[in-house]
C-alpha cells in the first residue's frame, strides 16, 4: 500500500507538465475547453485522482497529496482563467479586422413617403396659432348662401360678389340655388358665433372653392384657415399683434410684419397683413441685382386679410355688439407653401407627381 | 383706373415722389396697382422756359436759347424752327440719357461745341423722348408747366394704375385720389371750377323728367345746351383723356367722358332734337323692348332693366350704355345733358344679362353718391360753354326722388378707443377727417358728431368713420397688443384631432398623403360604385363647373386616388403607396350634404429587394392590411374582417372592417375590371375607413395590463382543418384559454400530404401564468383541452 501512495503523489508532476504543455499548444476557446475537461473536467486527470483522496488511509499521505492536488487545480484554474481572456480578447481583434463593412453602402431603404405640403403647413400654422390660444374647430364646405354671402354682408348683386366667384351646387329650394360650395371660411364666423359664447377664439381650416381659372398664382380650391376672437374689449392692437406673433412663428422671429387698409365686407376696419420678403429681405433685389421674384420686386409678400368683426355680424350673431367686439382673419395655405418652399406653380400642389410630393 | 400725375397734380400738390406717393396711397387702402412710366427714359429731363432767342453767330439755321431750368440759366444751340420766348420746352441737360433724333437708338448726351458755342444741354423733340417720330420741331409743353420740374410729371406720361376695391366707387375718379392724397399728406384740395354763364330760357320750360320707378333711380339731373358746335377736343383735352386710357371722340362725348373721369359720375349726352314729346321717362323696360345700342349691336330688353326713355321709346339703358338713335353726331346743336343716380344692384343685374360692362356700370354698380349728379352736370356744363361754344338754360331739372339728409354719425370717443385699442388725441381725429372733407365737432363730454361728404356713399356706421381714422394715421403707426383676457374655455374637436392621428399614422407605415380635388366626374364615380349605389346617393352636381373633369361632389375617395395611382405609376417602379384623408358628401335630400371625413389608401407594385429595387412579389391584399393593421393598433381598435361583396373590389379577396358590430370600412384588392379603367395593369389592393365611424369606438385612454414576472412555455401547435375554415376560428379557441398569452399563426399549407379540401394551419403558442411557473402537466393539460375543443368545434385533426 505504501507504494501505492508514493505512486499516487508521484503522479502530480507529470499531470503538471502535460497539462502546462498541452495549453502552450491551444489556439482557440473550443481546444480550451477540451484542455479543461481533460485536466478539471468531471472526468478529468487531475479530477480524478483526487477523487482517490478519501480512500487514502495515512493521513499525512493524504495531506500530502491533497494539499499538491489542490494546489495544481488552483493553478491549472488560473492559467485557463488567463487563457481564455487571452483567446477572447484575440478573437475580438480577428472579428474587427475581418469584419470590416462598407459603411458608404446604404441600409434597406426605407419608403420615402411624406405628408403633403400644404398639409405640414396647414399643420404648422395651426400648431402657431394653437399655440397662441387658439383651438381648431370645423364647419361645413357646401354651404348656405346665406352664411357664405348675406350673413357676411355681401348681399345678392353687390360687385363685392366678383371678389369670390362662385361654384353654385345644382340643387334647388324654394325654386332658387342656395346651396354653394364655400367661396372662403368667413361664414364659419356665423356658424362659430351660432353654437358658441364669448369669449371664443378659435380657428377653422378647409377647403374652399372658386369658380376662377387656374393659373400660377391660382387655384379653384384651396385651403384656407380663418381665425376669430370674439370677446368684451378686444381690440385691433390685439389683432395686430396676434397676426404679426403668427407671421413671425411661422416666417421666422426676424420677419418685419406690416399692416395695410383693405376692404372685406364682413369687417371694417379691414386689413391686409404683410411681411418682409423673406427671400430679398424686403430689398426687392436680389444681391446680384435681379428683380425679387417671390415678392414681385416690392420687398413685402402679402400674407393674409383680416379686420376687425363687423358690428352688424357682431348682433346678427345675438351678441351685444356695444360691449363685444373682435376680429378675424382668413389666408390661403397653399399661397403660404408656396412661399415657404419657394414653388412657382401652385398647381403643383393638387397634380400630387409623387416625384414633387416626396421632396418636402 | 389710369389716374395721370399730370391730371391729379390739378387738384393737389403732389409734395412727394411718385413712388413714395403709391406706397402711402395703398398702405392707405388706396392700392396703387402700378406705375407706368414714360416710354423713354426721363430721368433728368426738366420743364424749362425759353427767355430768350438769339441768332447763332455763325449758322443761319442754327440759334442760341436760354432757357430758365429751375436751377438756373443755361443757354443751348438750337435747330428747331418753332422754338420762341416764352415757351415751356424740355430740356435735357449734358450727361442724360435720350434716344438720338437720327438713329433712334438710346444715347448719353456729351457736351459738345457746335459751330464754335458751347451747349449746355439740348431742348428735345418727340422723337428724343421717345413719344413719337416727330423730329421737325421741339416738344412745345402746356403754358402751365413749371421750370424745373420733372417732365414725366407734367407730360402726364406717368400714371398710377388703381386697383379700387368695390366699396370706393369715389376713388374711381382723379378727384376722389386727389382728395386721399390732400389727406394723407396734409395739402389743400382744389375742387375744380362749376362756374358758368347761365342764359336762355329755363331748362323746366324745354323739357320734362318723369321718373316711373323712383325704386331704380334715386336722382335725376337734366341740363340743355344749345347751340354748341360739335367738333375735335382741344388738344388738352385729348391728352389727358389718352393718358387715362381713353380714346377722345368728339368733344362732347369727350367732356361726358372727362367729368367721369374727373368726379366720378357718369353722364350721358342726347342729342335734343331727337327727343320727342320734350320729356324724360325714367322707367322699366317693356317686355321684349328693343333697343339698338351705340356699340352697333341690338338688344332685347326685359322688365326689370331700367331705360331712359321719351315719350314714345326707350333712348337708352339706364346706367349702362346710351342707344344709337339718340346719339351726339356732327350735326349735333343742343344736347340733354344726363347726370343721374341708379339703384346699384339693379344696374349690375342689367349689365350681367346684357353682359356690357362700360365705365358707367362699374361706377353704378357700386353705389355712386346721390349728392354727385348736381355738381358733375354743373361741372360738365362749364366745359361744354368754354369748349364747345354752348349756350346753357337758367336751370337744370332736377327730379330727386330719393333725396336723404346728410349722414351725421355719433362717435364716442370710448368707441374709437375700444375698436383700434388706442388712445387718440381730438385734435388728431379732427385734423384726419377733416383732411379728408368730413366735418368733426366734439360735443362734450364724450362724443364727436362727424358729418359725412357727400362723395362717400361707403360710410354708414361709426366703424366706417374710425376705419378712416385709423388708415389715415397708418395702421403700424397704431399699437400692437397681444390678446389679453380671459381665455375662452379649450373644446377640443375630436374629429380634426382623429384625422390627424390616422394621416400621421399612415404616413410614418410607408404610404405617401396626397390631396385631390373634391370634385369630379360621374364616369370616374361609374368605374367604382354600383350603379344602385350611385342611384341610393346621387351625387350633388356642381351647376356652373369650371369643367367637365370637376363637376360631381365626390361621394368616395376611391376614384381621385386611384388616378393619382394611375398617374404615378409608370414613373415609379417597385411599390406605391398613396392615401388621402378627405371628406366625402353624401346627399341628404334638399339639405346640406353629410360631409363625411374618410380615409382612402392604395398600394401597388412589387415589393422591394435589400436594394430597394422591385422583386417579383407584387403587393395584395395582406399588405393593405398591414397598414390597415397598424393604423388600428395605434388608435387600439380591436377589428374584425368578414368577407364581402363590393362593386368595385374582388370577389374572395374583399373583407369588411368590422368594429363592434359596425362595418367601418373595407379592405381588399380591386377588381381588374376598376384598375383597367384606370388604365392600371398590375393588382391593386386598397382599404377605406369612415374616420368619423371610427369616433365612438375610441378608448380614451388605454388600461394597463400587468406584465408577468414568470417565465412562459412556448410550443407549436399543426392542425388539419377544412379548406374553408378561416385562421380566425382557431386562433380565437386557442386565444380564450385561461394560459394563453399570445397565439399567432406562422404557416399556411395547402397540398400533400394534407388531403384535399383541408388545408394545414400552424399555431406558436405562448402560455404564461400571472402569478407562477407553469408546470409541464399544466400545459399539456390546458393544450389537450384546446386540441379537444379545436376537434370537436372545427372538425381539426392535430397533424403529426
Amino acid at each position: 500500500m505504501p507504494s501505492q501512495t508514493g505512486k499516487l503523489t508521484d503522479d502530480i508532476p507529470p499531470i503538471q507538465s502535460a497539462a502546462l504543455a498541452q495549453l502552450d499548444q491551444i489556439t482557440d476557446v473550443p481546444g480550451l475547453e477540451s484542455w479543461r475537461i481533460a485536466f478539471l473536467g468531471r472526468k478529468g486527470r487531475l479530477t480524478l485522482l483526487l477523487k482517490q483522496l478519501p480512500a487514502i488511509q495515512n493521513i499525512d499521505e493524504r495531506r500530502r497529496l491533497g494539499s499538491a492536488g489542490n494546489a495544481l487545480k488552483q493553478r491549472l484554474e488560473a492559467v485557463y482563467e488567463e487563457r481564455l481572456a487571452q483567446l477572447k480578447e484575440a478573437q475580438v481583434a480577428h472579428a474587427v479586422a475581418s469584419g470590416r463593412l462598407d459603411v458608404s453602402l446604404p441600409g434597406p431603404p426605407l419608403p420615402r413617403v411624406h405628408l403633403h405640403p400644404v398639409a405640414q403647413t396647414l399643420r404648422d400654422g395651426l400648431a402657431a396659432f394653437r399655440n397662441i390660444g387658439f383651438p381648431v374647430a370645423g364647419v361645413p364646405e357646401v354651404e348656405w348662401n346665406y352664411y357664405n354671402c348675406q350673413a357676411m354682408r355681401i348681399p345678392p348683386d353687390h360687385p363685392a360678389r366678383d371678389m369670390w366667384d362662385t361654384l353654385w351646387v345644382d340643387v334647388e329650394r324654394d325654386g332658387r340655388r342656395q346651396m354653394l360650395l364655400r367661396t372662403h371660411t368667413s361664414p364659419n364666423q356665423i356658424r362659430i358665433m351660432e353654437r358658441s359664447q364669448p369669449p371664443i377664439r378659435v380657428v377653422v381650416p378647409g377647403r374652399c372653392y372658386r369658380f376662377e381659372a387656374t393659373d400660377p398664382t391660382h387655384e379653384w380650391m384651396m385651403i384656407q384657415v380663418e381665425g376669430l376672437a370674439v370677446d368684451d374689449g378686444i381690440s385691433m392692437a390685439n389683432l395686430k399683434g396676434t397676426l404679426a406673433e403668427f407671421a413671425r412663428r411661422i416666417f421666422g422671429r426676424d420677419r418685419k410684419v406690416a399692416f395695410k387698409c383693405d376692404y372685406f365686407p364682413f369687417v371694417e376696419p379691414g386689413m391686409e397683413l404683410r411681411i418682409d420678403c423673406f427671400i430679398c429681405r424686403g430689398e426687392g433685389r436680389l444681391p446680384d441685382g435681379q428683380p425679387c421674384r417671390t415678392c414681385g420686386h416690392s420687398g413685402w409678400i402679402e400674407i393674409l386679410g383680416a379686420g376687425m368683426v363687423h358690428p352688424e355680424i357682431i348682433a346678427n350673431a345675438g351678441y351685444d355688439a356695444e360691449r363685444y367686439t373682435g376680429f378675424a382673419f382668413g389666408m390661403g395655405i397653399e399661397r403660404i407653401a408656396l412661399l415657404r418652399h419657394g414653388v412657382d406653380d401652385i398647381r403643383h400642389f393638387y397634380a400630387n407627381d409623387l416625384r414633387f410630393l416626396r421632396q418636402f | 383706373m389710369r389716374i395721370p400725375l399730370s391730371w391729379l397734380s390739378e387738384y393737389v400738390d403732389l409734395a412727394l415722389p411718385p413712388p413714395e406717393l403709391a406706397r402711402r396711397l395703398t398702405i392707405a387702402g388706396v392700392e396703387v396697382a402700378g406705375i407706368e412710366s414714360p416710354a423713354g427714359e426721363w430721368d433728368g429731363i426738366v420743364v424749362a422756359e425759353v427767355l430768350r432767342v438769339d441768332p447763332h453767330p455763325d449758322a443761319d439755321r442754327l440759334c442760341l436759347v436760354t432757357a430758365n431750368t429751375g436751377a438756373g440759366q443755361q443757354t443751348v444751340v438750337c435747330g428747331a424752327p418753332n422754338v420762341a420766348a416764352g415757351q415751356k420746352v424740355a430740356f435735357a441737360p449734358v450727361g442724360t440719357r435720350l434716344i438720338d433724333g437720327h438713329t433712334g437708338k438710346p444715347t448719353l448726351l456729351k457736351p459738345a461745341r457746335i459751330r464754335g458755342v458751347q451747349s449746355a444741354g439740348m431742348v428735345l423733340s418727340e422723337k428724343e423722348l421717345g413719344l413719337s417720330e416727330a423730329h421737325e420741331g421741339i416738344l412745345v409743353l402746356p403754358p402751365d408747366a413749371v421750370p424745373g420740374r420733372p417732365l414725366a410729371d407734367v407730360l402726364g406720361q406717368t400714371a398710377f394704375q388703381m386697383d379700387i376695391r368695390p366699396n370706393r366707387p369715389d376713388l374711381l375718379s382723379v378727384l376722389g385720389v386727389a382728395r386721399e392724397v390732400a389727406a394723407l399728406t396734409g395739402r389743400a384740395i382744389r375742387e375744380p371750377s362749376t362756374d358758368y354763364p347761365a342764359q336762355g330760357r329755363p331748362a323746366k320750360r324745354r323739357f320734362s323728367v318723369e321718373i316711373s320707378d323712383p325704386d331704380l333711380c334715386h336722382r335725376y339731373v337734366g341740363g340743355l345746351i344749345e347751340e354748341l358746335r360739335v367738333a375735335d377736343s382741344p388738344p388738352w383735352l385729348q391728352e389727358r383723356l389718352t393718358a387715362a386710357g381713353m380714346r377722345p371722340i368728339t368733344n362732347v362725348v369727350d367732356i361726358t367722358n372727362y367729368v367721369m373721369l374727373e368726379l366720378g359720375q357718369p353722364l350721358h349726352a342726347f342729342d335734343f332734337e331727337r327727343l320727342r314729346g320734350g320729356k324724360i321717362i325714367v322707367r322699366r323696360a317693356r317686355a321684349q323692348e328693343k333697343l339698338q345700342m351705340l356699340d352697333g349691336s341690338e338688344r332685347e330688353l326685359s322688365p326689370d332693366m331700367l331705360v331712359i326713355a321719351d315719350s314714345e321709346r326707350a333712348l337708352a339703358v339706364a346706367g349702362v350704355m346710351g342707344g344709337s338713335e339718340s346719339e351726339v353726331s356732327a350735326g349735333t346743336r343742343s344736347i340733354l345733358l344726363e347726370s343721374a343716380n341708379f339703384d346699384a344692384a339693379s344696374i349690375r343685374r342689367t349689365s350681367q344679362a346684357l353682359r356690357l360692362r362700360t365705365d358707367a356700370s362699374v361706377r353704378f354698380e357700386k353705389g355712386l353718391s346721390r349728392g354727385l349728379p348736381a355738381v358733375a352736370a354743373r361741372r360738365a356744363t362749364k366745359l361744354f360753354v368754354d369748349i364747345c361754344g354752348g349756350r346753357v338754360s337758367q336751370d337744370i331739372v332736377d327730379v330727386f326722388p330719393g333725396k336723404e339728409k346728410d349722414l351725421r354719425i355719433t362717435l364716442t370717443q370710448e368707441r374709437l378707443h375700444r375698436v383700434l385699442g388706442a388712445e387718440l388725441t381730438k385734435a388728431e381725429v379732427r385734423r384726419v377727417l377733416e383732411g379728408l372733407g368730413f366735418g368733426c365737432r366734439w360735443l362734450p363730454p364724450d362724443h364727436y358728431v362727424v358729418r359725412v361728404p357727400y362723395w362717400r356713399s361707403d360710410i354708414a356706421i361709426a366703424e366706417d368713420v374710425i376705419e378712416e381714422v385709423a388708415r389715415i394715421i397708418g395702421y403700424d403707426q397704431l399699437p400692437t397688443a397681444l390678446l389679453s383676457g380671459e381665455v375662452p374655455e379649450f373644446t377640443p374637436d375630436p374629429r380634426s384631432e382623429l384625422r390627424e392621428t390616422v394621416r400621421d399614422a399612415l404616413c410614418s407605415a410607408g404610404m405617401q398623403e396626397v390631396i385631390t380635388y373634391s370634385l369630379t366626374t360621374l364616369e370616374a364615380l361609374q368605374k367604382v360604385l354600383a350603379p344602385e349605389d350611385l342611384a341610393t346617393y346621387r351625387p350633388l352636381r356642381v351647376a356652373n363647373p369650371m369643367s367637365r373633369e370637376h363637376e360631381y361632389l365626390r361621394t368616395t375617395l376611391r376614384a381621385s386616388v386611384l388616378q393619382t395611382l394611375s398617374r404615378n405609376l409608370h414613373a415609379n417602379p417597385g411599390l406605391t403607396a398613396l392615401f388621402e384623408t378627405a371628406r366625402v358628401y353624401i346627399p341628404n335630400n334638399s339639405d346640406l350634404p353629410q360631409e363625411t371625413d374618410t380615409v382612402c389608401a392604395v398600394i401597388s407594385g412589387r415589393h422591394a429587394d435589400r436594394w430597394g429595387r422591385p422583386t417579383g412579389s407584387e403587393a395584395g391584399f395582406y399588405d393593405a392590411k398591414s397598414y390597415l393593421e397598424r393604423l388600428l393598433d395605434l388608435l387600439h381598435l380591436p377589428a374584425a374582417f368578414q368577407e364581402k361583396h363590393d362593386f368595385a373590389y374582388l370577389p374572395g379577396r374583399t373583407a369588411a372592417v368590422l368594429i363592434g358590430q359596425r362595418e367601418v370600412g373595407t379592405v381588399g384588392e380591386l377588381h381588374p375590371r376598376v384598375c383597367a379603367s384606370f388604365d392600371i395593369d398590375g393588382p391593386v389592393a386598397m382599404f377605406e375607413l369612415d374616420i368619423d365611424a371610427l369616433r365612438p369606438h375610441l378608448q380614451p385612454a388605454v388600461h394597463y395590463q400587468p406584465v408577468s414576472p414568470f417565465p412562459p412555455v412556448e410550443q407549436d401547435l399543426a392542425l388539419i382543418l377544412p379548406a374553408e375554415t378561416e385562421a380566425a376560428r382557431p386562433l380565437q379557441i386557442i386565444a380564450d384559454d385561461s394560459l394563453v398569452e399570445n397565439v399567432s399563426v406562422f404557416d399556411v399549407y395547402t397540398g400533400p400530404p394534407v388531403p384535399p379540401g383541408r388545408k394545414s394551419i400552424a399555431f406558436a403558442i405562448s402560455f404564461r401564468s400571472p402569478d407562477h411557473t407553469l408546470t409541464d402537466e399544466e400545459v399539456a393539460r390546458h393544450r389537450r383541452k384546446i386540441i379537444a375543443r379545436l376537434e370537436r368545434d372545427l372538425d381539426a385533426e392535430v397533424r403529426a
